[in-house]
């Protein structure tokens, strides 16, 4: 835990707008040559109840949200329901205060607007003392009446932002410049006035003790600022894919809204639709006529997807989808991350499926894996679908601007034109062999597309013959199987074999202990890796994003190299766990999981944690809210 | 230039190209509904001048999803309920193709009716036939959302209870701006009416009869029809809603008396497609988006520049 780091906690109610705000602060350090991570924390509510987004900031790479944090603002929550002690929920109108102080490190930052936190609520939960305890330097200010003064008091988080500026001694330039770029002439005057008069009171009125100063840094290149949804929308984008059909659901709502308001310029189509039966059947119809096209939801959206799905898979339609979790089962706790879809995603339909399953585990990888995830879809033309948390979808960090300086790729893959369906198979009567298994090629056969001369076909998800009649001869139904089964063995050998891997290592390469992990748990994981090699440990971490096919060699080889392994993932029921016991057939002595589903995310001091109770094998399970999960025969 | 050159292409059309070679023979039973459909359709296709490679017939699953493994156009063969997303999406993806749905009454006013409503409602310009034999006839006539109240069947032992839905007056309160009866026993009539569904510039329903002799064998073999266009008993004017309502409302309940009412119902012309009103708010192309991934000379857009708004 250092504190050559900001980990800065704006808090208030789900209404407050302290997403914007954190937005332009996040920016504003980044702009001062310090890399970002961001992390939200909301309920299932608009309005009111408690919600934060924590920044954290250093002059060197932040891959999570750290450990506990060191500022606080604390607006208060001006759309408590209920100001009273005695209401059913408690005062709420403190909670954004009260409820953060668990996690606050000694010697912190805490700052509160008093213009909506009384002084009697604050003495009832002692912060007095407890800020002597812990060494908190504590700032009550009156952020409320500062921003009528000056303007509204909507417009007290900017005076949160101007008292935070002074405390930690930040130039307020990167600030005024992202004010100026976001707001309107009528509304700007007034907040740079707020900004100013609480930067300039602080600096007046207090004594400075505490010893939290920003970090100074400075980047090589010009970085840009994006979530996990954003990586996946782009990578749609440079893959070409013109075409979306949805239904709103949290978390996956980010990737849908953000390609709806970008296509139009685009000449792409985005359609909200009745339900996610017909989103997935859209993109599936989009597809078959000719279009790179994509649907998703989360948990019980996919549901619905199941059987559009394995249309896809059975008449061979490209279709990228993607699944974004939150917290099941059923609606489960909707703005909360949680990677237990694993499973659901890799069988969910009927019959033998053949998807690929991606699972990016960073900005990074969510692009480059959702551009992969279009190449593969269209040349081999099977599903591929893309599963990430509602974690990584929300957590915003900064990025080369130069790793987006990419040539885009709308190919369509194994698609005929017309002149290249004139030398194609046809039958007697002229009819496009469009499930040619004789001519078949890794196990693809081409396509045409509706509407060109000479590729007339019937596309059906019951069993087809090469022109697609029904048909269940069984000599055509195990020829056509084997033809579809061969391609996810090419996919995996071109994974293998011509690509980059998808897999992310951390650590030194001949570490004794591993551990494995996936999807947004790597950022945590990465970080108790450091930290544990720092303490004298041996440990190294695979990151794995290929599920299916799966990343079979990589990590076999991992777990080879390694005397033994700890599988961290955010669910119950190990599911990663599962699947490599599943797909290499042994090992089951030698992982054990680190499970967390709380609803929180790792931090990485609770990984470290569970590696040592986990090392001393011990017969207890670590403090913080995880599980152990012994491996089989312990 | 275009990649798709069997759109539009101008020459004569022989009603043979719309059958495929040796095989499939239809698998139907003899005497069903399902044969008239085919064959109205295959007389009207040439009729409007479209060759088989520009139509792309979406099918649902039920005897009458199989239509499309008997009408050689371009086909798919989706799965039961989703005919309609399906279609859209390739209408959208191609404005230029002239898409047809077709499926069973199971198919379109149960399990898929939640479609049937919204794409009525949103008006996307394609045709859509509902093969209305009052019965789920692949699954061996178990009752349905039309099947008459108190009809028997072995999922209903005793008789339905629940009234059945009605097509035509939905299809009308969901948005349709075409919406037909006709009956496979009418070839005729049903040929016209297709024909008229295709140049409809917007969401054509046709609830079309077809008697199931298989299972439904104490439904009507819907005749003798009457074609309320050509009677004296009925007068209304298919463009005004209400006076459609009624008509509808009629038809709709003496189908369960014997009385077999058929023809045009509601026909509105100037109310603008989906597609147009997309085109309108600017959410869709000018340019039939699926020739642009044809074109070397395209240009795509990067989000490289988009990033101004993250830095
Ligand atoms: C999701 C799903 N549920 C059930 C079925 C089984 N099924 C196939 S066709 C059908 C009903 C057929 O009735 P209808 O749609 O009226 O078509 P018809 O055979 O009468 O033409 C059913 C229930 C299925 N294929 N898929
Ligand atoms: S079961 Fe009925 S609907 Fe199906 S083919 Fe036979 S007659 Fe036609
Ligand atoms: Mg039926």
């Amino acid at each position: 835990m250092s504190d050559d780091e900001l980990i800065w906690r704006i808090a208030g109610g789900s209404g407050d707008g302290i997403d914007s705000t954190s937005q332009n602060f996040a920016k504003a350090l980044m702009r001062s040559g310090l890399d970002v991570f961001t992390h939200r924390h909301y309920p299932s509510r608009i309005r009111g109840g408690h919600t934060y987004v924590e920044i954290r900031a250093a002059d060197r790479e932040v891959q999570s949200r750290g450990d506990g944090y060191n500022f606080l603002l604390s607006l208060g929550d001006s759309f408590a329901r209920n100001p009273q002690e005695e209401a059913y929920y408690g005062n709420e109108e403190i909670k954004p205060l009260s409820e953060n102080l668990d996690e606050l490190r000694e010697g912190g930052i805490i700052v509160y607007d008093e213009g909506l936190i009384s002084d009697e609520d604050v003495e009832a939960i002692n912060l007095e003392e407890r800020a002597e305890e812990n060494d908190w330097h504590v700032f009550p200010m009156d952020l409320r009446g500062l921003a009528k003064e000056h303007g509204r008091e909507v417009m007290r988080n900017t005076a949160g932002v101007g008292v935070t500026a002074a405390l930690l001694d930040m130039d307020l330039e990167h600030i005024e410049d992202l004010m100026e770029d976001a707001m309107g002439d009528d509304i700007l005057e007034s907040n740079l006035e707020i900004l100013h008069e609480a930067y300039d009171t602080v600096n007046e009125e207090y004594d400075f003790e505490h010893e939290l100063r920003a970090p100074t840094g400075e980047h090589d290149s010009e970085q840009a600022l994006l979530s996990g949804s954003n990586a996946i929308a782009y990578g749609a984008i440079d893959a070409g894919c013109r075409f979306i059909a949805g239904y709103p659901m949290t978390p996956w709502t980010d990737v849908f809204t953000i390609l709806s308001q970008n296509f139009p310029d685009m000449g792409g189509v985005s359609e909200q639709v009745e339900d996610e039966i017909a989103a997935a059947a859209l993109a599936v119809g989009a597809s078959h006529a000719g279009v790179k096209a994509m649907s998703g939801s989360s948990g019980g959206g996919f549901a619905l997807m199941s059987e559009p799905l394995g249309l896809a898979e059975m008449t061979e339609t490209p279709l990228v989808l993607v699944e974004s979790m939150r917290a099941g089962p059923s609606t489960g706790m909707p703005t909360k991350p949680e990677q237990a879809d694993l499973e659901f995603v890799l069988y969910t339909s009927q019959g033998d499926s053949q998807r690929v399953v991606f699972a990016p585990g960073t900005i990074e990888e969510a692009y480059e894996q959702t551009r992969l995830a279009f190449e593969i879809a269209w040349d081999y033309q099977i599903p591929t679908i893309l599963i990430y948390d509602q974690k990584l979808g929300g957590e915003n960090t900064n990025v080369d601007v130069d790793f987006f300086d990419r040539e885009p790729a709308p190919d369509l893959g194994s698609t005929l034109t017309e002149e290249e369906l004139r030398e194609a198979a046809h039958d007697n009567s002229g009819k496009f062999k469009r499930f040619d298994y004789e001519n078949a090629e890794d196990g693809v056969a081409p396509r045409s597309i509706p509407g060109q001369k000479g590729g007339r076909y019937l596309a059906t998800g019951n069993e087809h013959s090469p022109v697609g009649h029904i048909s269940e001869d069984p000599d055509n139904r195990v020829a056509q199987m084997e033809r579809r089964l061969e391609k996810l063995e090419k996919i995996r050998e071109e994974l293998d074999e011509e690509r980059e891997s998808n897999q992310t290592y951390y650590g030194p390469e001949d570490a004794e202990y591993g551990i494995v992990t996936w999807g947004s748990s790597q950022g945590a994981v990465s970080e108790a890796i450091d930290r544990l090699n720092e303490q004298g440990h041996s440990v190294k971490g695979i990151g794995v994003s290929d599920m299916m096919p799966f990343a079979e060699q990589e990590v076999r080889a991992f777990l080879e190299s390694v005397d033994e392994a700890m599988v961290v993932e955010m669910n119950a029921t190990a599911q990663l766990r599962g699947l490599i016991q599943k797909e290499l057939g042994q090992y089951g002595e030698k992982m054990t999981s680190l499970l967390k589903f709380n609803g929180n995310p790792f931090e990485p001091a609770e990984i470290v944690e569970g590696y040592e109770v986990n090392l001393a094998d011990e017969d207890r399970q670590p403090d913080a809210q995880v599980r152990i999960e012994p491996a089989a025969g312990d | 230039m275009s990649a798709f050159n069997a759109i539009g292409e101008e020459r004569e059309i022989d009603r043979d190209e719309y059958t495929p070679g040796v095989e499939p023979q239809p698998t139907w039973c003899p005497g069903c509904g399902d044969f008239g459909v085919l064959k109205s359709l295959k007389q009207a296709l040439p009729e409007v001048g479209k060759t088989p490679e520009e139509v792309l017939t979406v099918t649902g699953i039920g005897c009458s999803g199989k239509l499309n493994s008997y009408l050689d156009t371009y086909g798919f063969h989706t799965i039961h309920g989703r005919s309609l997303p399906v279609a859209r999406a390739a209408k959208l993806a191609n404005p230029e193709l002239e898409v047809i749905a077709a499926g069973g009454d199971g198919d379109g006013y149960g399990i898929g009716c939640n479609h049937f409503i919204h794409s009525a409602r949103e008006n996307h310009d394609m045709t859509y036939i509902v093969f209305n034999n009052e019965i789920f006839g692949l699954t061996k006539g178990q009752t349905s959302p039309t099947s008459p109240k108190g009809h028997k069947s072995k999922t209903q032992p005793s008789g339905s209870a629940k009234t059945p839905l009605r097509p035509l007056s939905l299809s009308l309160n969901a948005g349709a701006s075409y919406v037909a009866r006709t009956a496979a026993v009418n070839p005729n009539q049903a040929k016209e009416i297709i024909k008229e569904a295709i140049e409809h510039d917007g969401f054509a329903h046709i609830d079309f009869l077809t008697q199931c002799p298989t299972w439904n064998k104490d439904a009507r073999q819907y005749v003798p029809y009457i074609d309320v266009q050509d009677s004296d008993d009925y007068d209304f004017d298919v463009s005004d809603r209400a006076e459609a309502a009624e008509m509808m409302r009629e038809t709709e309940d003496v189908l369960n008396e014997g009385t077999v009412l058929t023809g045009r119902y509601y026909v509105e012309e100037d109310r603008p497609s989906y597609g147009q009103e997309k085109k309108a708010v600017g959410e869709l192309p000018d340019q039939p988006l699926a020739e642009r991934y044809f074109d070397d000379d395209a240009e795509w857009e990067r989000s490289y520049d988009l990033l101004e708004r993250h830095t």
